[in-house]
């Protein structure tokens, strides 16, 4: 008898289960009629993104939803979280069928086989140059790009005025006629940890990018921080470190450096376009120019550009793919992300539309000064090495050791 | 819970029996048995939806375990002699699932190179390899296309300039006549095929998929290329020069004829050296286990991170256990007054988040906006987590800081329950405070509160989060070629040097580090266990 009850709960739970509508069979399957809109009952495409684009997003699935029938899920993340969650869960086969990323992720994603190439067909020349080649990975088109973004030169218009200085003596000059002779110029180090993603165009304006480039503009893995520009550009930080100027300190960390910039204590900061509206918000004019050089070459900052990856293991490949390149790739969708979560869009003529903001213009401006931060897996390995060797140099340690230290490290992780 | 409701229901009424003991003279199935009823149809229902979705997803170990487990949930709690296990089994089941799970999955892990590049499985390197080498042939237009089918088997309609052409994967391109064309250009009408209406393809996922991997061959031509379509309304000529070879396993370069063969590293190499460059995971034995101990680099810095994480601990466990103690024994004394208010107040920094205070502190530390310098200081230029030694320093103050209160809390409860009598005692044979406090009070709270200390100095060995949160492991020990830093413990070291950070990461290392971690601080806890049992011969 009491087989018979412990039979009954089993059977009499399944058929609650059936009944509160569990059931995960697809309800029905491929039963059209020709012509009819759209039928993709039961298929869900699943997109990764933060919370800033996933509004946008799903606006842009509205008109694909209704034309296909399919459902598309926005699963919200924190955006540095994509990244890694990505890589765990595309091979057990749990994870989206497109995620939003940047695009220095690309080499590690292309090693581990998560991600799918995309063809933009006739459509790719209307994206920005610099936004298709960030998303390239050994010739081959990785992403739909859609945005990109670069650190500029911000001011203070009440301040200094609003016009750019040319180079870095033209800014301490201007910075110190205004009575900002302590502060002229506030470098964001991420507090004693080090930034050099904030500080790399000023490096390039010495002549010493992170990798060589080769003629086509793409890196080689040949380090490229060595040499004369790189061994000046440390003496430039140390000229102007705890030991020198002063200028530079490694006690700015993200929040101190906006306060400072945004109550007026200093003139100038080098910065993205999200910390625009901290600035604005506490009621100060702001104009956005290129980087001035502090060398004798054009300060080129990193660009970073964003994108939308496709899962190398999804089975929806073709309604992803179609999402991707007759929905996300339109002006209207891309003019949506851009309202939704301001950075300079990837299509050209969206980027033009917008760049009657003089904020907007500036940080183009400056990004076209840029070069794309190199997306191979390495860059991580450089990371660890070189923000350090920005703080110990600040801290007036001796420039030759530290900098050369730092390359040979660089060196040999890369090479072993 | 579940005595035989077979005796309830035959229990005689005959006035000659005695009356029965209260616990077995219930009637019917009662209340109690009804919960349980209940509760079980929950765990069942639950239980069969998991196995259910286990079964879509076809995850055959999962679903294996579920049946498994459920079976034996029903077992233990409608048998009757399985009373042990009743109380037994949640706890044994959330031991197997969040213990000795994570366990074995971090050991085995440790024996892999799992990591970037080394992500999946062989099949998924090879599909990796395939799609990073096939390329758009580089003067390939876009045609509309058009999918068509013939009973079971699929093929392309292109239009190229105004002639429509079909083929299938085996049949290359050739024109047909008799197409209708819409506006777009794509086909509407194939003479001998029936067209796949868009909405089909949307919504059935395997013709999908088929519809993906199809590659109709523009020729007879094999290098000429192949149409494949990515959306399934327009098609390009695309062009591969690796094949897979299932059997041989090999992939091969049909272009330059070199053969990648895998390797015992989880990659596809060529015989001069080159390799592919998705990879997949195997089993490397030792080698992340030997690899901390043997690279000649890691040496010097691990050591040094060695020794600070002892210190670290050690320090902690000591300052903050004599901090509390102190405060205990200050607030214990009747003669301070409103000591329930100040004990609250002292008791105030265990109830903030540790990172949240560890955030705060490094902003109080700052050396040119932080309050420590401005007010404490006199607005001198301290380095405070800038400094090797200062910010070893600041690592301690703070971690004091949090979990003083602790040691307070502890220490008050184990003051209040030392006997009366032997302080009293102690008292009349003329002990002085001094000499009460070190023979009386102290071993006795040392007997209740040791093992406390040796858990805090687990904890603290594996304290990541003020490390990660106050200085972040730096500052960066000069001079060495590993990423790490002055105020590295061991756990953040191994988060650094194993890449899991950002950049390349390498689960298997960090899995086998903190396998090496964990025994360390299982021997060191096992060796305090043992002393502290002398305390107790008091």
């Amino acid at each position: 008898m009491r087989k018979h009850m412990t039979l009954g709960v089993v059977v009499a739970s399944a058929l609650l289960l059936a009944a509160c509508g569990g059931d995960p069979e697809p309800a029905e399957t491929a039963e059209t009629s020709p012509g009819a809109a759209g039928d993709g009952a039961g298929t869900e495409l699943v997109v990764w993104s933060d919370a800033e684009r996933a509004e946008a997003i799903a606006n842009a699935a509205e008109g694909f939803e209704a034309d296909t029938g399919a459902t598309v899920t926005v699963v919200q993340k924190n955006f540095e979280d994509l990244r890694a969650d990505f890589l765990a869960q595309v091979p057990t086969g749990e994870g989206p069928d497109i995620t939003v990323g940047a695009h220095d992720w690309l080499g590690e994603f292309v090693e581990s086989g998560v991600v799918d190439t995309i063809d933009l067909a006739d459509r790719a020349a209307d994206f920005e140059q610099v936004t298709l080649d960030a998303l390239t990975y050994e010739g081959q088109l990785y992403a739909l790009p859609y945005a990109q973004e670069a650190v500029g030169l911000i001011q203070n218009v009440d301040l200094v005025g609003s016009e750019a200085p040319a180079t870095w003596d033209e800014l301490i000059e201007m910075a110190t006629d205004a009575g900002f002779e302590d502060r002229p110029f506030v470098l964001y180090t991420n507090g004693a940890e080090g930034d050099m993603y904030t500080s790399y165009a000023f490096q390039t304006s010495f002549g010493a990018p992170v990798f060589v480039q080769d003629e086509a503009g793409s890196y080689t893995s040949e380090v490229g921080l060595g040499g004369e520009g790189g061994l000046a550009y440390a003496e430039w930080i140390s000229e102007n470190g705890r030991e020198g100027t002063g200028y530079f300190t490694d006690t700015i960390d993200y929040d101190i450096g906006n306060e400072l910039f945004a109550t007026g204590e200093t003139p100038f900061i080098v910065q993205g376009p999200w910390t625009i509206p901290t600035y604005q918000d506490a009621g100060v004019e702001v104009a956005v120019n290129p980087i001035p050089a502090a060398g004798g070459e054009t300060a080129a900052p990193f660009v970073g550009v964003q994108g939308f990856y496709l899962s190398s293991q999804s089975s929806n490949a073709l309604l992803a793919n179609e999402f991707l390149a007759n929905y996300l790739a339109t002006d209207e969708a891309q003019q949506a992300l851009y309202d939704a979560d301001p950075r300079i869009p990837a299509l050209t003529a969206v980027a033009e539309s917008v760049a009657d903001d003089p904020v907007i213009a500036g940080f183009l401006a400056s990004a076209q000064n840029g070069v794309p931060m190199p997306n191979i897996p390495e860059m991580g390995a450089v990371w660890d090495f070189w923000n350090p060797a920005q703080i110990a140099l600040i801290n007036g340690e001796d420039p030759e050791s530290v900098w050369t230290t730092m390359v040979e490290n660089i060196e040999s992780t890369i090479g072993g | 819970m579940s005595v035989g409701q077979q005796r309830a229901e035959t229990a005689p009424s005959s006035p000659a029996v005695p009356p029965e003991s209260h616990a077995r003279s219930w009637k019917g199935p009662g209340w109690g048995f009804v919960a349980k009823l209940l509760l079980m149809m929950l765990v069942n229902a639950v239980g069969v939806a998991a196995i259910l979705s286990a079964y879509n997803v076809g995850s055959w170990v999962i679903l294996g375990v579920l049946v498994v487990l459920l079976g034996v949930a029903d077992w233990i709690y409608f048998a009757k002699r399985t009373i042990a296990l009743k109380y037994l089994f949640p706890g044994l089941l959330f031991l197997a699932t969040f213990q000795m799970f994570t366990l074995a999955y971090t050991g085995y892990v440790a024996f892999t190179n799992y990591g970037t590049g080394h992500l999946g499985s062989m099949q998924q390197a090879v599909d990796a390899a395939l799609i990073q080498d096939e390329q758009r042939a580089q003067d390939s237009p876009t045609y509309p296309l058009s999918v068509v089918r013939d009973g079971d088997l699929l093929g392309f309609a292109v239009n190229d300039e105004g002639v429509v052409r079909v083929g299938t994967a085996e049949e290359p391109l050739a024109p047909v006549s008799g197409a209708v064309v819409d506006d777009s250009g794509a086909a509407t009408e194939v003479p001998g095929w029936e067209i796949v209406p868009r909405a089909q393809l949307f919504s059935d996922q395997s013709l999908q998929q088929e519809v993906v991997s199809l590659r109709v061959p523009v020729s007879d031509d094999a290098t000429d290329g192949s149409i494949r379509t990515r959306e399934g309304t327009t098609g390009a000529i695309y062009t591969s020069t690796l094949e897979w070879d299932p059997d041989a396993q090999t992939i091969t370069d049909t272009e330059t004829g070199t053969v990648y063969a895998p390797n015992d590293r989880g990659n596809f190499v060529s015989p001069d050296g080159e390799r592919l460059a998705a990879g997949w995971y195997v089993n490397v034995g030792f080698e992340n286990f030997v690899r901390a101990f043997t690279d000649a680099n890691y040496a010097e810095p691990l050591l040094k991170v060695t020794l600070w994480t002892f210190a670290f601990a050690i320090l902690t466990v000591l300052t903050s256990f004599g901090l509390g103690l102190l405060f205990a024994m200050i607030y214990n004394d009747p003669r301070v007054r409103g000591r329930k208010v100040l004990r609250t107040v002292f008791i105030l920094p265990y109830a903030f988040p540790a990172f949240m205070s560890a955030l705060l502190w490094r902003g109080m530390l700052n050396a040119e906006f932080g309050v420590v310098n401005e007010w404490f200081f006199l607005g001198a230029d301290i380095n405070w987590l800038g400094d090797p030694w200062l910010a070893k320093f600041a690592i301690l103050w703070v971690n004091l800081w949090l979990s003083y209160p602790y040691w307070f809390l502890v220490t008050t409860g184990a003051l209040q329950s030392l006997p009366g009598d032997t302080l009293e005692a102690a008292r009349v044979d003329g002990a002085g405070r001094w000499r009460t406090f070190r023979s009386i009070v102290l071993p006795l709270l040392m007997v209740s509160t040791a093992p406390l200390a040796i858990a805090s100095f687990a904890f603290n060995f594996n304290n990541f989060t003020i490390i990660y949160m106050l200085t972040g492991g730096g500052p960066a020990f000069s001079g060495t070629s590993v990423p790490i830093g002055s105020t590295d413990i061991l756990i953040s070291a191994i988060y650094q040097i194993s890449g899991v950070s950002g950049g390349r990461a390498d689960y298997g290392l960090a899995s086998a580090l903190s396998i090496i971690v964990f025994i360390v601080i299982g021997i060191v806890s096992a060796i305090a266990f043992r002393q502290t049992r002398k305390l107790e011969e008091i």
